[in-house]
């Protein structure tokens, strides 16, 4: 925290104060985007089942990661158009990292 | 074997113990650290340790521990006094086994946790230790787990410390988290479930142990630490005023000390800025009114909106509670509901009376608030209030609006004293805001809307920016100026002796955890 005072709005009023660090770097909230498949967890893509231009329904199969000796089946949420797929077979991949662009 | 000769080897089974604590003492000041007999020794009165189970010895087989001799089994357990309060007390020595815990290092402690309840004295652990001694497998788990079950049967009943000064991970860190009060020191304590090796394996995330668990991320972040120095030394005289401000147990207040005038003379409406949009430190009108202007600050770095802690009035202990406008206006958030509610917890569990400071505009907004479960953990503060039946006292300095108000032991919750400073303003809202909703068509519709809602606020002001709507339901007992403030406390405390509250019998409740 440091001594600089700022100005809070609570229901339309302005407060001088200071802020805390926890406020300041809180994380700020990103609707989820279900067009974009990221990586939960960080790992190795060992199966992709899809290809781009192809139309996936829910719940169909999208690639295999794996991680912590755990093959995760990736599946679809939604039913679409894969435009891009952003991984190679065999790649490992950070947390969140793109693996899977819908259309 | 004649006695002179018994004595003699009683000796050299003593020093056999002990010669191996030199060559410790160099290994900790190594690290910065004292050892786990000169802790104990700092903390105690001087000569006033009594030191049991010297010679306990663990049974363990596998894997080469049948020719391991580890002396006392890695803690030193024994009794002792603080400014003559009696305590039980332990510190965990990371020169044996790096102080990891099997059955007999275990046994040791909840012996003297056992021995604490049965006494009805506080117990001070002082944690040091690597973790479980993996060589003794499930049995070195059962003794995390009999220290926790009498952690938790000891709760409420003996006041119950941790000081962490050395590594404190994996399930280890679960007895601090379960008693009252956990001191850390920079750079020494380190506590955390997985330690940055295995995030790193996992999560491909890097983290060094002290940005992970180090003293300052729980004083500041977790919140699970209440007391932060920057020495062992400065942490001990730390845990020694504590002691002073709590009682023995459940059943006993707090020792009573000779009763002192606030030494800082400071006028409270000096302090307190007109505008209530303007910051000031809740801590000077605490100081402002307290004994000797005392003020013992617990969790002083993490939720600093709401700040508790323990001082005096007519020498007699009262946990304060009160918004901080200089930190984030003194909104009730996540963070500082837990605080508080804890705090109330462990004042009416013990007998200690609550001064409440009200100054606030509300719970906090945002996106992170309510999906981190503000509902649930502010519900934690009305539950703490309501159930504490201890003397509640509440002053309402400047502001208190909408569900703040409601949350800050008011009238209520239960409160049995509740006042207002003739400057409070006891309202659903802000003016600004309550403008704006009361008077949204008028303003809009309105010619010049900004010279409308002017006037619409100044109209609300009027009506209900201060303490005479509550005062005429009888929801505040008296409207008193900032002089009368430590007489009416005085006053309170001193004719709420013999308070009585019928409560439904129950097993017990179930508070929003």
């Amino acid at each position: 925290m440091n001594n600089d005072l700022y100005d809070l709005n609570i229901d339309d009023t302005y407060y001088e104060t200071k802020l805390t660090r926890k406020f300041v770097t809180r994380k700020r909230y990103k609707p989820q985007n279900h067009k974009l498949i990221n990586a939960f967890i960080p790992g190795t893509i060992r199966e992709i089942y899809v290809k781009p231009g192809q139309i996936v329904e829910i719940g169909q199969d999208l690639l295999v990661l794996e991680a912590m000796k755990m093959k995760n089946l990736i599946k679809s949420g939604i039913k679409g158009k894969i435009l891009k797929i952003h991984v190679e077979l065999n790649k490992t991949v950070a947390k969140n990292e793109l693996l899977i662009e819908y259309e | 074997m004649s006695l002179a000769t018994k004595i003699v080897d009683f000796f050299s089974r003593k020093k056999k113990i002990d010669e191996p604590a030199q060559e410790g003492k160099v290994k900790q000041a190594k690290m910065g650290k004292l050892t786990a007999r000169d802790r104990i020794e700092a903390i105690l009165d001087d000569g006033s340790f009594h030191e049991y189970d010297l010679f306990v010895e663990h049974k363990s087989e596998d894997f080469g521990m049948d020719k391991k001799y580890l002396p006392r089994d890695g803690v030193l357990t024994g009794t002792g006094t603080i400014m003559g309060y009696p305590v039980c007390i332990y510190a965990q020595d990371f020169t044996v086994a790096g102080g990891s815990l099997g059955l007999a290092h275990a046994r040791k402690i909840t012996k003297i946790m056992d021995h604490s309840i049965k006494l009805g004295i506080p117990l001070i652990g002082i944690n040091d230790s690597g973790g479980a001694r993996i060589q003794e497998g499930v049995n070195s788990l059962a003794g995390y787990g009999e220290i926790f079950y009498r952690n938790t049967l000891a709760s409420g009943f003996i006041p119950q410390i941790s000081v962490i000064l050395g590594p404190c991970a994996g399930g280890a860190v679960y007895s601090p988290a379960l008693t009252d009060f956990v001191f850390v020191v920079d750079k020494i304590s380190k506590m955390f479930i997985t330690g940055p090796e295995v995030i790193k394996t996992v999560l491909g995330e890097e983290i060094s142990m002290e940005d992970l668990g180090g003293a300052r991320v729980h004083a500041e972040i977790t919140g699970n630490a209440h007391f932060f120095a920057e020495s062992e030394l400065a942490c001990f005289e730390q845990i020694k005023k504590l002691v002073t401000f709590i009682p023995w147990n459940s059943s006993k207040k707090p020792e009573k000390f000779p009763a002192k005038p606030p030494k800082i003379n400071m006028n409270i409406n000096d302090i307190i800025p007109k505008e209530p949009t303007k910051p000031y430190d809740i801590r000077d009108v605490i100081k402002a009114i307290a004994d000797d202007s005392d003020f013992l600050e617990v969790q002083e770095l993490w939720a600093a909106n709401i700040v508790i802690g323990f001082t005096r009035f007519n020498g007699e202990t009262v946990g304060v509670i009160g918004n901080q406008p200089l930190v984030l206006a003194g909104v009730l958030d996540v963070d500082s509901s837990d605080k508080a509610a804890r705090f109330i917890r462990f004042c009416n569990a013990f007998q200690i009376p609550l001064l409440t400071l009200v100054d606030l505009p509300g719970y906090l907004p945002g996106i992170d608030q309510e999906h981190a479960g503000v509902i649930r953990h502010g519900a934690k503060i009305l539950y703490a209030y309501s159930e504490a039946s201890v003397p509640k006292i509440t002053i309402i300095l400047r502001k208190a609006y909408g569900g703040g108000y409601i949350a800050m032991c008011s009238r209520h919750l239960g409160a049995d004293f509740v006042f207002a400073l003739p400057q409070a303003e006891i309202a659903v809202m802000g003016p600004e805001g309550a403008a704006n909703i009361i008077f949204k068509k008028e303003i809009t519709e309105s010619d010049d809307p900004d010279r409308t809602r002017k006037e619409k606020v100044d109209e609300y002001i009027e009506k209900f920016a201060n303490p005479f709507n509550a005062a005429a339901a009888g929801y505040i007992d008296a409207v008193i100026v900032p002089d009368e403030m430590r007489d009416y406390v005085l006053h309170s405390l001193h004719i709420s002796t013999n308070k009585q509250e019928a409560r439904p019998t129950k097993k017990h409740g179930i508070p929003p955890f």
